[in-house]
């Protein structure tokens, strides 16, 4: 079975910023991934790259085996992004929002699967509202409704629960477990590591544009954890000896 | 096909749902623009001898608002989708780089051809109609309005501000429909501003769309669907490579 995300001596640099200092990573089709590091440790850049937002200096990107370059049009099909900016089109109501990002996707009289996902984030009662009049956290889930438009079966959440009050963020957290029991594979950023430890099977760490600790979880925290089992000790272990 | 006509679709609605703007007001302006230089221009110019100036003055407006506003649209929407960052949103999707091109220059073109239509329909009462060659007024309102919409694509792209749109604006697109001969006949000037007026590609689209009301033109219609279909050539090569390449959209 192909991996879900295959990535591959990835390097990219911004001025005088190496971003990705030669990143390799595999991820298997279902897993629930997460993708840890402190700010500017090429989390955002390295999703970007996979969702072709950013061109990589070298190195090659597959999404479900397809390469995002030279068949980005398969690639972007099978990969769902959340992106971390709280970012909307002023012009367009929520449902015709959702119209619209499903259009971009080749796909017509979508209402059915529109109506499932607005269930899904509490925002049945918001379908024909302007984007403008939103909440911070309900355009947030908005996103994360315009990244499931396609069903794609990777999808990548840039720290979606950013922003989000407790009773939102579990159920967000409801639907997208359901999304990954369902077969979805799930790649996700956060700094919130209960949600990572939560979560996520596998987990790799970056820092400064490289994966320093890459395992599932279990053996992460049996590794780093020091005698505890929060993630959050072994996040910090890793960074220290990654310094 | 369907990510192309729903970006056009978004495109066109986008433009429609703030009409008062977009449409209504650069026919408002079109129409003051009429009233203000006939009144005062029409007893002491004449620059063709059976046409009256209003009626010279008409296509000429006309077809400077369709320019003015194909701009508008595609510079504007673009802008405004990378500051706001829902230029993601596009840029995520499996859309090609040709059919994103085109459903941009289609809708800045469609909206060019309705003010432009407008602004047509509302000088009907101070000059009813010559159309001498309508298929002249069609071939070179599309071509102009598409070549100001791809470049309003690239005005979009390169412009990182709404600042650096309004100086490609200001400092670029005005000067050249301004002063390509929408008041007067480039014949009324002297020859070294004649010639100067002749390197304005924006020239050749108001003379041969002139052309198709009055049979009558400045220069050959032929010589300046030649110099407009070249320029809309080269315009649409440049975006595309822009685009392909994503400057100033993939990092």
């Amino acid at each position: 079975m192909v991996p879900a995300l295959r990535v591959v001596g990835v390097a990219k640099r911004f001025g005088v910023t190496q971003a990705l200092a030669g990143i390799d990573l595999e991820v298997a089709q279902g897993d629930f991934f997460g993708l840890l590091g402190p700010n500017g440790a090429g989390k955002t850049t390295l999703i970007s790259a996979l969702a072709g937002l950013v061109r990589a200096d070298a190195g090659h990107l597959e999404v479900m085996g397809h390469d995002v370059q030279a068949d980005y049009r398969q690639a972007r099909l099978k990969l769902g992004v959340v992106p971390q900016e709280l970012v909307f089109d002023p012009f367009f109501s929520v449902r015709q929002t959702l119209r619209i990002q499903s259009g971009y996707y080749g796909i017509r009289h979508n209402d059915d699967w529109i109506d499932e996902i607005l269930a899904n984030l509490d925002l049945t009662g918001k379908a024909e509202d302007n984007m403008r009049s939103l909440s911070g956290g309900m355009k947030r889930r908005v996103l994360v409704a315009q990244a499931l438009v396609h069903k794609p079966p990777v999808i990548v959440l840039d720290e979606p629960t950013a922003g989000v009050d407790v009773e939102l963020r579990q159920g967000l957290w409801r639907f997208i477990r359901r999304l990954n029991g369902e077969g979805h594979t799930i790649v996700l950023t956060t700094h919130y590591l209960e949600e990572a430890e939560a979560n996520c099977s596998r987990i790799a760490m970056m820092k400064a544009g490289r994966v320093v600790a890459l395992d599932t979880t279990a053996k992460l925290l049996a590794r780093f954890g020091g005698g505890t089992t929060s993630l959050e000790d072994a996040f910090m272990r890793v960074m220290k000896e990654a310094a | 096909m369907i990510g192309f006509l729903t970006l056009l679709r978004k495109e066109i609605l986008r433009f429609w749902k703030v009409g008062f703007q977009t449409v209504a007001a650069p026919v408002v302006t079109a129409l003051l623009y009429l009233l203000i230089f006939s009144h005062v221009l029409a007893d002491h110019v004449r620059v063709y001898d059976d046409v009256p100036y209003t009626a010279f003055l008409v296509p000429g407006l006309v077809m400077m608002s369709v320019l003015q506003n194909a701009f508008a649209n595609s510079s504007s929407s673009l802008i405004q989708s990378k500051v706001t960052g829902s230029v993601v949103f596009m840029l995520l999707a499996p859309i090609s780089y040709r059919a994103f091109w085109a459903a941009y220059v289609a809708a800045a073109a469609l909206r060019g051809l309705l003010v432009g239509l407008g602004v047509f329909v509302v000088t009907l009462g101070f000059t009813g109609a010559h159309l001498a060659a309508p298929l002249w007024i069609l071939v070179f309102a599309l071509l102009g309005a598409a070549v100001l919409g791809t470049l309003g694509v690239i005005a979009g792209i390169w412009a990182d501000k709404f600042d650096q749109l309004a100086a490609f604006q200001n400092f670029l697109i005005m000067p050249l429909t301004f002063l390509s001969g929408v008041f007067y006949s480039t014949h009324s000037l002297p020859p070294f501003w004649q010639q100067v007026s002749h390197w304005n590609p924006v020239f050749y689209m108001i003379d041969g769309f002139r052309y198709g009301f009055f049979a009558m033109s400045d220069v050959s219609p032929w010589q300046s669907l030649a110099v407009v279909g070249v320029c809309f050539i080269l315009l649409a090569a440049l975006t595309l490579e822009l685009l392909r390449r994503g400057y100033k959209l993939r990092m």
